[in-house]
């Protein structure tokens, strides 16, 4: 019994490598999982795999590794913090915050603020980029800020939804004078993507990670004690504001750097956390935090391999995959727990 | 009366309102000194909403005192780190959480939070206190069930077995009673009887359950008209009709003779509504 959350931690980190080997193999040319060893190994490959796997491959699977893991602590996260099995790494309106700077940045051309973010020279990718963080930066700031006043959980969950809608009427206000080019472009980021990112992108994204992945390990006892509830948690000598909000930080620089990169990816952060649960058997923080990182990245390079249609040209969007493909086996896995349906119906 | 009996001394309890920058506070209970005796259990009636609930609150230091004390073994409780306060004294709410993918064992394995390093281990010491809650309930057959597959009774067992994992020096409970059928409510208030006299402890724990309170309780403290606060042996609180200034109404009244209520004049005598 002691032992289960250690098999399952080493099972998902090989796991993991696996799907990485696998994940790195597809796309337009095929890179056969041999070749990526030989790679690894140090043996001698096709300069053109080589290249390939160096510039493309390797950043890509890497992206899938953090997203999939930063969503999926964030996700975790937000679920406890809440005490609400349908909170997400987005609940906070982070990832509405993302696309409303990045709706400036790509819609707002011919406005003002467009004129600004250009004058700044933020057009390209690294524009999206910085103008997703600025996005998201801003409305935790604005929840942080709003957190101070408010005790209740509820009340700042309630928050975060209204921040959300707001930035998202606001993005359709942006949406109704572009032009469709743009909104295009818009569009296109919103539908998720692990490709196109730069061992230079990486730089910034994997700290990011890191950091709230370490941040959720060092509060996990306390996530622990949090599962009775604020009120018996404090009774029990847990800072419970001091948790909520590097919780909330650590969410927050999670889900905005992974947002600012790969755009808002579905799905990943809410379905990744229950499946962990299962897995591991156990409410204990300590396994949890590092299953569901591990459980994310393999899901979300799943996902992105899945949508790289392997033997055909065409590329499915990430979030269709996510959604289309993980939705309907989280439904299954959690039918299928009793014990999750026992604790709902409670 | 021993050294380690907990004192409230001059205590107001409330919520703090500010008008502008007058201080306008709710005031729920005015000036109360009470005392709990270490190795018996005091129970705490008063009828709903007479502030029992935010006197515990502020006893635990889960919610300022107004003003006042509040000291155990002779220390004062408020200026503690919570930490700290969580190693003193545990509580039992009224407050109800999704039990997920919880054990009984899990939930009392909390109880150590206060006193574990941070990257400690689980130590011996954990796992005594973690069985000794356990024991003291008689749950150590529900270690290794999931808390959302236990009856009421059998989850607030666990909720008290963790709280004295907590190795308290005082034991609060609100309402520890409220889910319970008849018998357990019995049971519960003579484990809690045992758990003072062997911890050697004080236990305050409030209840709707009067009848059973003057039976099975030892001190009592109870909240009358007035938000005026009196304390004693229990029995002494029914027979001086303490109790049946707080809880008589119109229809009904406290029989310190019985221990019981009654129906009023020619009713109680009827059978029917």
């Amino acid at each position: 019994m002691r032992s289960r959350p250690a098999l399952v931690l080493g099972t998902l980190a090989v796991l993991t490598l696996a799907t990485a080997v696998l994940a790195v193999g597809v796309g337009s040319v095929p890179i056969p999982p041999s070749t990526t060893l030989r790679f690894f190994t140090g043996g001698s490959v096709d300069p053109t795999a080589a290249v390939l796997l160096q510039q493309v491959r390797l950043p890509r699977a890497a992206t899938a590794i953090l997203a999939g893991a930063g969503l999926a602590v964030a996700g975790l996260l937000m679920q406890t913090l809440f005490a609400n099995p349908l909170a997400d790494p987005f609940i906070l309106g982070v990832s509405s915050g993302a696309s409303l700077g990045v709706a400036v940045a790509v819609l707002g051309g011919g406005t003002l603020a467009g004129g600004f973010v250009a004058g700044l020279g933020l057009t390209g990718r690294a524009g999206l980029v910085t103008a997703a963080a600025l996005g998201a930066l801003a409305v935790l700031l604005l929840v942080l800020l709003l957190g101070r006043w408010v005790r209740s959980v509820v009340a700042l969950l309630l928050i975060g939804v209204m921040i959300g809608s707001a930035t998202t009427a606001l993005v359709s206000l942006l949406l109704v004078f572009s032009d469709p080019d743009r909104i295009q472009k818009y569009v296109i980021w919103g539908l998720g993507s692990v490709s196109g990112t730069t061992w230079p992108d990486l730089a910034f994204l994997a700290p990011a990670v890191l950091l709230g992945i370490v941040l959720a390990a060092w509060i996990a006892p306390s996530l622990n004690a949090m599962l009775l509830g604020e009120t018996y948690a404090a009774s029990m000598g847990v800072a419970v504001g001091r948790v909520r909000t590097a919780g909330i930080v650590a969410t927050a620089v999670m889900a905005g750097a992974v947002t600012a990169f790969c755009g808002p990816i579905a799905f990943v952060g809410i379905a990744v956390p229950h499946l962990a649960r299962m897995t591991v058997g156990r409410a204990d923080h300590r396994a949890l935090v590092p299953a569901s990182a591990l459980m994310g990245a393999v899901v979300l390079q799943l996902c992105a391999v899945i949508a790289q249609l392997p033997g055909a040209d065409a590329v499915l969007p990430l979030n269709v995959v996510t959604a289309a493909i993980g939705a309907p086996v989280v439904i299954g896995a959690l039918l299928r727990s009793r014990t999750l349906a026992a604790g709902a119906a409670s | 009366m021993t050294a380690r009996d907990l004192e409230v001394d001059g205590l107001t309890v409330g919520y703090p309102v500010r008008r502008g920058l007058v201080r306008a506070d709710r005031v729920i209970l005015r000036d109360v000194s009470l005392r709990a005796s270490a190795g018996r259990i005091t129970v705490l009636l008063g009828p709903n909403g007479a502030g029992k609930s935010t006197l515990l609150r502020s006893i635990a230091g889960l919610q300022h005192p107004l003003a006042g004390q509040v000291n155990l073994a002779g220390e004062p409780l408020a200026g503690l780190d919570p930490r700290t306060r969580a190693t003193r004294l545990a509580v039992v709410l009224t407050e109800r959480f999704d039990p997920g993918l919880l054990r009984g064992g899990d939930v009392v394995a909390l109880g150590r939070f206060p006193h574990r390093q941070r990257t400690g281990s689980f130590t011996a010491q954990d796992r005594r206190a973690v069985d000794d809650g356990l024991a003291a309930v008689h749950a150590q057959d529900l270690a290794d069930v999931m808390l959302a597959r236990m009856s009421d009774g059998q989850r607030q067992r666990v909720m008290i077995a963790r709280a004295l994992a907590q190795s308290p020096g005082l034991l609060l409970l609100d309402e520890p009673s409220a889910f319970l059928d008849a018998p357990a409510r019995v049971e519960l208030l003579a484990v809690l009887r045992r758990i003072a006299a062997e911890r050697a402890i004080p236990v305050v724990a409030s209840t709707h359950d009067v009848e059973a309170a003057v039976q099975w309780g030892q001190d009592g403290w109870l909240i009358g008209p007035g938000a005026t606060v009196s304390s004693g042996p229990v029995r002494t609180l029914a027979s001086n009709g303490a109790i049946g200034a707080a809880f008589d109404t119109a229809e009904v009244a406290f029989d310190p003779g019985t221990g019981r209520f009654r129906l009023r004049g020619p009713a109680a005598s009827d059978s029917g509504p």
